[in-house]
């Protein structure tokens, strides 16, 4: 004990001797890492410039279900990122402020932080999620608004000049601002309380059907899942980079090579977390599946080749492996034992407005 | 305990960073760190970033095939003077080679300079090899599954071959520790490389090869229309992948 409190005084020496005077600290709040994220994989990503804090995070959380950052004032984030359906939108594409429909499906949001490449989007275009929030506010499909009049309508209320005083020390409401608290927020939309989870840490049973299908996920000459969607030693479920599924012969949409403008990029898409696939239908970027079942069927049977093709999609030429229907059931009864209705119900996380 | 064995760590690095003088360095050799660089080549072609997924390579089997991904992993590097002392860090380095992602990469060993032979495993040996031991890796997807042995890959080498019929098929050349599922039986396939004498100054790099189009050669051609993907749980081309790999790796440029 005398040691701790020796220790405690040697670096209260360290940082209060590196600390501006006049660096405005709010109430530190770091994220609380489930004990398998912590076990198994690195570090959370938290830039250096934006620590989470507890006036940080309530402000994150305020502005990410306020409709007052869209262009006539109707729409949040939240109404294309549902709780009820892990942050994502149950519609195949989100109609914007102005009626119009994107070609994406919206994405859930979840475990941001351990995506450790922090290339966002489906083609990647927003590096990092502060980056990534500037976006939908100004895109003319989504909240169409300009960042000057998102902030000049802040500054106008009468509770968020203080807000941003408690969590960054001026009334100044600026969009670095802005995006900071919003990503504090939702780096703090953890789910880590599936069942799997939970048979993981030895409090719950997986049937024999789900067994069996975690087995077909893992099989290389069967699902072959894994190499892009992990294991049970990779939580996130997903490897965070790109990849052609085998979706189109013809690649209209072409993605991360939309963005790189290389060839061999185009028809990569990130590949997404299985975790709460129960809530988050449609499927894929542009949510052409509604059904696991339709998912599960494309692996299947129903790969097409094109040029960028992933090299682990197996036997294109025939569709796929071809499971049979007792693997297909018990991959789908697997993948549904990823999802976390604690996470979609948790309190910290719904509209606090 | 945690805490005093901190305390001690913390105590001991004051101490040892107040004693150190500068006369020191005066009267003890010079010990310097070794840079490596990875390339990689196909039968003596660089393959650059260009390459991949466009390039067609022709096998020793006589099959076209291109490239996708080559990501491997190195692990011990270890430095041998001639007195039989040797030097090593006990690091890992994950090359990928496509978007040159560590290719460079120096073992965090400093060593007397003077005249060593070179070694290094390719893939982690059976101590190294464990389960999800390694966060970076596993954060990196770069875990075996447990039913498939467990541990790490060695080696995810990708891409497309021509199958004779209109469209490429693909392949998935992973190397992993050879596993026979039947009877859940692990053999180690990981090698150890000996790749030549170097001598060390105060800026050495050394450049290591590898010739990609040796793994399609000898001991074992490979024919890629039947072995091209589910290698991982294929015991027998794990061993044949592992031998065929023993003359990929070469001592490249030298830099003092
Ligand atoms: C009109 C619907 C809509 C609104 C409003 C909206 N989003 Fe999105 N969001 C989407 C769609 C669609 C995508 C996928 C777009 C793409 O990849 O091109 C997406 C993607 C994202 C991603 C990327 C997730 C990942 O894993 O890469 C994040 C983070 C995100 N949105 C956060 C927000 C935040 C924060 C707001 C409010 C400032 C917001 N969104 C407002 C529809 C919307
Ligand atoms: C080569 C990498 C790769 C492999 C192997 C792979 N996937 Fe995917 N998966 C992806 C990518 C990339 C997407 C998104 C593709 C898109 O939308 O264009 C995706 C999408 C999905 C989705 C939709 C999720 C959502 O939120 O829209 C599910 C479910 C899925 N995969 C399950 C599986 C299963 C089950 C397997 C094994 C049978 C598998 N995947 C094998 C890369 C892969």
């Amino acid at each position: 004990m005398r040691y701790g409190v020796l220790i405690c005084l040697l670096l209260s020496i360290v940082f209060t001797s590196c600390k501006k005077d006049d660096e405005y600290i709010a109430t530190p709040m770091p994220l609380s890492i489930p004990q398998l994220f912590a076990e198994k994989l690195s570090p959370p990503i938290i830039p250096g410039d934006n620590p989470q804090t507890r006036e940080g995070i309530a402000l994150g959380r305020k502005l990410f279900y306020d409709p007052i950052l869209s262009g006539d004032g109707t729409q949040a984030c939240a109404s294309c990122h549902n709780p009820q359906n892990a942050f994502s939108d149950e519609r195949r594409f989100s109609i914007g402020i102005d009626g119009l429909e994107g070609n994406r499906n919206s994405m859930p949001l979840f475990n941001m932080a351990w995506n450790f490449s922090e290339d966002f989007f489906w083609d990647g275009r927003a590096k990092g999620l502060e980056n990534q929030a500037l976006e939908p506010v100004t895109n003319p499909i989504e909240m169409h608004n300009t960042w000057e009049q998102a902030t000049v309508s802040l500054q106008a209320t009468s509770d968020y000049p203080l807000l941003f005083s408690n969590a960054f020390g001026t009334e100044n409401i600026s969009k670095e601002l802005v995006v900071k608290a919003i990503s504090q927020f939702t780096r703090t939309l953890i789910s880590s309380n599936s069942k799997f989870d939970k048979h993981l840490a030895g409090e719950a049973e997986l049937t024999t059907s789900e067994a069996n299908g975690l087995a077909v996920f893992l099989d290389e000459s069967r699902g072959d899942c894994f190499h892009c969607h992990g294991d049970p030693n990779t939580p996130i479920w997903t490897d965070n980079t790109f990849h052609n599924n085998g979706l189109d012969e013809t690649i209209t949409d072409r993605g991360l090579g939309a963005f790189t403008g290389d060839p061999r990029d185009f028809g990569l898409f990130k590949s997404p977390s299985l975790r709460n696939l129960a809530f988050t239908a449609p499927y894929m970027h542009d949510g052409r599946f509604q059904t696991l079942d339709e998912v599960i069927n494309h692996y299947s049977e129903g790969l097409v080749y094109s040029e960028t093709i992933d090299p682990l999609m197996k036997t294109i030429s025939e569709g796929g492996v071809h499971l049979s229907e007792n693997d297909k059931a018990d991959l789908k009864a697997f993948l549904l034992s990823l999802s976390d209705p604690s996470f979609i119900n948790n309190p910290d996380f719904q509209d606090p407005n | 305990m945690k805490k005093i064995a901190l305390f001690l760590a913390v105590a001991i690095s004051i101490v040892v960073v107040s004693c150190k003088s500068d006369d020191d360095t005066t009267t003890t050799p010079q010990n310097v760190n070794v840079a490596f660089t990875f390339t990689q080549n196909w039968d003596g072609n660089n393959i650059t970033n260009a390459d991949y997924e466009t390039t067609v390579y022709t096998n020793a089997h006589g099959t076209d095939q291109t490239i996708s991904k080559l990501d491997y992993l190195i692990s011990d590097i270890t430095f041998t003077n001639s007195t039989g002392q040797s030097f090593s860090a006990e690091d890992y380095n994950l090359i990928s080679a496509r978007n040159g992602t560590n290719v460079n990469f120096t073992p965090d060993v400093q060593i007397p300079t003077g005249d060593y032979v070179v070694s290094f495993t390719f893939g982690f040996d059976e101590e190294d090899n464990v389960d999800a031991a390694y966060p970076d890796l596993t954060s990196a997807t770069w875990g075996v599954p447990t039913p498939l042995g467990g541990g790490y890959h060695y080696m995810r080498l990708e891409g497309k071959f021509d199958d004779g019929t209109p469209t490429p098929a693909n392949y998935a050349y992973h190397t992993i520790r050879a596993f026979n599922t039947a009877t859940s039986t692990p053999f180690d396939t990981s090698f150890e490389v000996t790749i030549g004498s170097v001598t060390v100054s105060e800026n050495t790099n050394v450049e290591v090869k590898m010739d990609v189009s040796e793994w399609f050669i000898n001991p074992n051609e490979w024919d890629l229309n039947v072995l091209n993907s589910a290698l991982m749980m294929n015991y027998n081309a794990q061993l044949m992948m592992s031998q065929n790999g023993t003359t990929v790796f070469s001592l490249g440029a030298v830099t003092q």
